[in-house]
């Protein structure tokens, strides 16, 4: 579980984010949902360190992250696993070398371990065949599962995941979110994903943090997202017109029931 | 600067990126100064030829010249100035781009210090290899004076050997050596940060390249002044 409490951030005189408190549960696909630039990736860099808030704190399962001591945050961030939006696969490195980095920097285990452990994460995440094919050689959808075995191999127990779908077809991206839900349950990891995609809301979104101009404005589960009464979430969902179609259809069904 | 030796990874895991980035460096940047330096060396030859037109100075003289030009001054500094936009704009470029595809970040989440683990090892890579550089540079530009001596006729090949013989200064051998040394540092330095701090994107990656070139440029031509100021 994390819990943040009370997070500033500000760049120059832009404030970035305004005191968001929250919790993510175990188990469950939280989100962070929102649309550009209400800081949702800052506030995702601040909980796995990237960017120092100004004030406020992070706690992960119980042990205090923010201002703590360096060896206690390293201990902390080696059992995270991030997928960056742009999946920061290292350029000069195959998928294979690329998945087996954290294990040869962070985990002390035989070279034979390692290799099975790679396999095995390459195979989780459908890429059997892709050992050694360079980042330039892969797909958009195969660098976000690489990027994903990558942050799973270590056995990490947090998973960040900033904007997995950006740039994907609607097929792949689906399957993506489709594996994030999978790998947080089976594992039963922490994961919370940076998202603007409604798509990912109603497949994987267990816990949903709305921002809005670094604001939390709303928080819920994808089951009663659409009966928010938050005026600012509302005018967000149905942006999309298939949700406005989809809330119309709602309508209709429960005026022709009463 | 205090960033690279803090929190270092293992050494067998410094000594490994070490290699590569030698590598990177080194044997990649072979073929340039091989040419450059062979060109100098035939050039400088040439052109103390065509100034030293005078019968009461030996033929000798022209390869005793090429020598002392060559390891006091043309190896070290042209080869360091040849490195620095070969070298330099590499580390930027490389170092930029890692740093706009969230790379470095990568690095960071995983507990590693980036910069420890990307910078260290290529200054400490830049300091072994700048110096066989610039003696490959020493050795190739008196050899290509000689062949451009010979070949136009400027003095024959025993004048020539008899001059880069004569009044042999093994201590500038040591400055320039000494002068490398320095040059790698600022070289591989400055690239490194210029290309560590980059922000933004691919615009930024270029200027951060060109801003690591001409910073290393002047700095390598002040300090080789300082250098001489200071060690001959």
């Amino acid at each position: 579980m994390i819990e943040i409490h009370n997070i500033h951030k500000t760049f120059g005189d832009k404030k970035v984010l305004d005191g968001i408190s929250g919790v993510f549960e175990t188990g469950k696909t939280n989100l962070l949902l929102g649309a550009s630039g209400t800081g949702k990736s800052v506030l995702l860099k601040c909980i796995v360190g990237l960017v120092k808030p100004d004030l406020g704190s992070v706690t992960f399962d119980g042990t205090y992250f923010t201002n703590n001591k360096l060896d206690i945050r390293q201990e902390i961030r080696r059992k995270i696993g991030m997928l960056f939006q742009s999946s920061a696969l290292f350029d000069s490195m195959t998928v294979e070398e690329n998945v087996m980095f954290p294990l040869k920097m962070l985990a002390k285990m035989p070279k034979d371990e390692r290799m099975d452990r790679v396999n095995f994460c390459l195979k989780r995440v459908g890429l059997e065949n892709a050992n050694k094919k360079m980042p330039s050689e892969l797909s958009g959808g195969m660098k976000k599962r690489v990027g994903i075995a990558r942050a799973i191999a270590p056995d990490c127990t947090y998973l960040f995941c900033d904007e997995p779908n950006s740039g994907l077809d609607p097929l792949t991206a689906l399957k993506i979110d489709g594996l994030i839900k999978e790998i947080t349950e089976e594992y039963n990891i922490t994961t919370i994903v940076v998202t603007h995609d409604m798509n990912s809301v109603i497949e994987i979104g267990d816990k949903i943090m709305f921002l809005y101009e670094g604001k939390k404005l709303w928080e819920g589960t994808r089951d009663n997202i659409l009966d928010s009464d938050v005026p600012k979430l509302n005018e967000f969902i149905f942006a999309n017109r298939l949700m406005r179609d989809a809330k119309k259809v709602e309508e209709e069904e429960n005026g022709s029931h009463q | 600067m205090s960033s690279l030796f803090s929190r270092t990874e293992s050494p067998r895991i410094l000594f490994n990126r070490t290699i590569d980035e030698a590598i990177l460096i080194g044997i990649n940047s072979i073929f340039i100064v091989a040419i450059v330096s062979t060109f100098i060396g035939a050039v400088t030859c040439v052109q103390v030829a065509y100034n030293l037109n005078n019968a009461f100075i030996p033929r000798s003289t022209i390869g005793f010249m090429v020598r002392e030009m060559t390891i006091l001054e043309l190896a070290p500094t042209i080869t360091s100035i040849v490195l620095a936009g070969k070298v330099g704009s590499s580390i930027a470029g490389g170092l930029g781009t890692m740093q706009i595809t969230e790379q470095v970040d990568a690095l960071e989440v995983m507990g590693i210090n980036s910069a420890s683990y990307l910078v260290l090892p290529k200054i400490i890579a830049a300091l072994i290899v700048f110096p066989m550089l610039v003696v490959l540079a020493m050795f190739l530009s008196i050899a290509g004076g000689y062949v451009a001596g010979t070949v136009t006729d400027a003095l024959t090949a025993q004048e020539y050997i008899t001059g880069i013989r004569g009044d042999f200064v093994p201590y500038n051998i040591t400055f320039a050596l000494i002068k490398s040394f320095v040059f790698a540092f600022l070289i591989s330095s400055i690239s490194s940060f210029r290309g560590y701090y980059t922000s933004g994107g691919a615009l930024e990656v270029g200027a951060a390249s060109t801003t690591a070139v001409t910073n290393s440029v002047i700095a390598v031509l002040i300090a080789d002044f300082i250098c001489a100021q200071l060690l001959l």
